[in-house]
């Protein structure tokens, strides 16, 4: 089956991309993504440490895989900005997850500051992937500003709790010409699934993995979920009846 | 409003009467809760939830590992200065204490600097007494340009500043401030603090909130365990945490658990802390602030302190002395006091990934 997700002509096979925080050792972190088959790769720059290769996550990822850096603890635009230069320089990537958080209590992205961030840095010729709270009105302005994909909160980050905010994300995937990719709160490989038999171009997934007892087998179990939501999704799903259908019909007179 | 007004609130409150009267149900209703309040918090410091510290332990660990994952960052201190006009009875730096005094030169400072950078560490938190003579505003700032060649985020625990000054030091390159109240208790802070400036209780009560409106990144607050009741302390502890974050939700917030050590001088801690109350507030602080920073120094001796991790903390420090010029020097000043972990940094980086843990060596990239 040939089903590329395509990002600012970049052609990817997987649509499972990985967060690397929260992991018991970077050293696992090869396996995990092995495993998992993941393209794209997001890093916090924050935890980027070129002056110690033992503890430099760079040193992990494997070859060939896109690196994501991430913008983790900017609170506003200007230090997004800021952020995502330094990380191109010290990834050597210009793909950026755009993330602006100043609510510390919930963690919840600011949309308003991430159009900004996006504006700049899209006509600085970074690929701009931006991490929002599932909003259409902001999706279409992030589109505007350049935007590569837009990825919506499936549930608040760290939650587990699954595609809690599916009805936005489902308006998003129908409006928006964009890649949409579900990133944060999923916590199980079925609420993996469930985003892509809906339409999601991809998800993104840190925590679940990270904190299994055994991440490298649930980088894998994400992995099958995220190809059998997008089979799923292309066979074409039958529809979900609200009735039965009676062997004698009501209307059958009609004949 | 200030956070003196919440402490208002509760400063008659019979906590004697709450605490004593806290029933099993309550604890066990507490435990299925998502969102604590104020009491709810309150009665998981009490002794009826002694009995629950290993439910309460799952459900920390739960916690923590959801909203840091199994990862602890490192710090070290970094004394640059001794000099204090202050007469705190249980501190070595009192200013009747005659020990030997010392005040880093900036050469001297990038001297322990490389040294504490060879060691991997790319978090530091520079501490000096209360001396504006001897370590102004623009010593320390001075201190940050030097220490910027060689870490990644300067924290800042020093006399309390003014709003402005904090802005100050933020535009040099500080990013995080700790400051601890010592005790929440007007009186008790009245008794043990004889002499000098940091008589002055407002003024430092409110100065987490002056370094959060001067847009500080980190705000790191605590009070010295063993002054005064722990119940009490851990409570007003929890609220002040819990205030700042609400009303500075960009600030990361986290919370110090310093117990009060041996030290030059004879004061005596009033009101003892176990290792089971230590672990009882770290749990209760973490139940009810979720995303909290929780930070165990080595204060704490090395079998505790590995056996804390796991249950909400999320910061160490590590190859830490209280001495100043400790790192490099030969001629140095006499310690704050007496630390019980000695191990260095690689001791306490091997010893993390022996329990599954990932040391971070950085975790924030100056701007």
């Amino acid at each position: 089956m040939d089903d590329k997700l395509v990002i600012a002509g970049q052609e990817l096979s997987s649509r499972l991309f990985i967060g690397t925080g929260k992991f018991p050792s970077h050293r696992v972190i090869p396996e995990v993504i092995n495993r998992s088959g993941a393209q794209v790769v997001t890093v916090a720059l924050r935890r980027v440490n070129l002056d110690y290769p033992e503890e430099n996550m760079l040193n992990y990822i494997p070859e060939g895989c896109i690196i994501m850096p991430n913008t983790s603890g900017a609170r506003n635009a200007e230090e997004a900005v800021r952020i995502a230069r330094i990380a191109r320089a010290a990834c050597g990537s210009n793909w950026i997850k755009i993330e602006v958080i100043n609510d510390n209590k919930y963690l919840l992205p600011d949309n308003y500051e991430t159009i900004k961030a996006t504006e700049i840095l899209a006509k600085e010729g970074f690929i701009v992937l931006p991490y929002m709270s599932p909003d259409l009105i902001a999706a279409r302005r992030l589109r505007d500003a350049g935007a590569a994909a837009v990825m919506p909160l499936g549930a608040p980050i760290g939650t587990n709790k699954g595609l809690k905010a599916r009805e936005l994300i489902k308006i998003m995937i129908d409006e928006i010409d964009l890649p949409v990719i579900v990133d944060a709160g999923l916590g199980r490989p079925s609420h993996a699934a469930e985003a892509m038999e809906m339409g999601a171009a991809a998800v993104l997934v840190n925590t679940a993995i990270a904190t299994a007892d055994d991440p490298v087998t649930m980088a894998e179990a994400f992995a099958l979920a995220v190809k059998a939501g997008r089979m799923a999704y292309l066979a074409g799903m039958g529809v979900v009846k609200e009735y039965a259908e009676a062997s004698s019909p009501l209307t059958g007179f009609l004949r | 409003m200030s956070f003196y007004d919440v402490y208002l609130k509760y400063k008659n409150f019979d906590f004697e009467g709450f605490l004593n009267s806290v029933t099993d149900n309550q604890i066990m209703k507490i435990l299925s809760k998502e969102k604590l309040n104020d009491l709810d918090f309150l009665a998981l410091l009490s002794d009826k939830a002694k009995e629950y510290l290993e439910p309460m332990a799952i459900k920390a660990r739960q916690l923590t590992f959801k909203n840091f994952g199994r990862a602890i960052l490192l710090y070290t201190p970094l004394y640059l200065s001794n000099y204090c006009v202050n007469q705190c009875a249980y501190c070595g730096f009192n200013c009747k204490n005659k020990i030997a005094r010392k005040k880093l030169s900036l050469d001297e400072v990038r001297k322990e600097a490389e040294a504490i950078a060879s060691t991997g560490l790319k978090h530091i938190l520079i501490l000096t007494g209360e001396s504006r003579k001897h370590t102004p505003v623009s010593y320390i700032k001075s201190c940050v340009e030097v220490l910027k060649d060689y870490f990644s985020s300067i924290s800042i625990e020093v006399y309390p500043l003014d709003t402005e000054e904090y802005a100050e030091l933020i535009e040099a390159g500080v990013d995080g401030l700790t400051l601890y109240q010592e005790t929440y208790d007007e009186k008790v802070y009245m008794e043990v603090h004889l002499k000098g400036p940091k008589r002055n209780y407002r003024y430092r009560l409110d100065a987490p909130e002056r370094a959060c409106m001067a847009s500080m990144r980190c705000v790191n607050i605590g009070a010295l365990l063993g002054l005064n009741d722990w119940q009490k302390e851990a409570f007003f502890t929890g609220l002040h945490a819990s205030y700042l974050q609400d009303k500075y939700p960009d600030v990361e917030i986290s919370v110090s658990l310093p117990r009060l050590r041996p030290h030059l001088g004879n004061f005596a801690p009033r009101s003892p802390v176990s290792d089971k109350d230590l672990v009882q507030i770290m749990l209760a602080i973490r139940l009810f602030m979720p995303r909290a920073g929780i930070t165990i120094s080595t204060r704490e001796r090395p079998q505790l302190r590995d056996n804390l991790i796991g249950l909400g903390v999320t910061k160490l420090s590590a190859g830490s002395s209280t001495q100043v010029g400790s790192h490099a020097l030969e001629d140095r000043g006499d310690g704050q006091f007496d630390i019980a972990d000695t191990r260095s940094v690689a001791q306490i980086r091997d010893m993390l990934y022996s329990k599954g843990f990932q040391p971070v060596f950085k975790d924030w990239q100056a701007i």
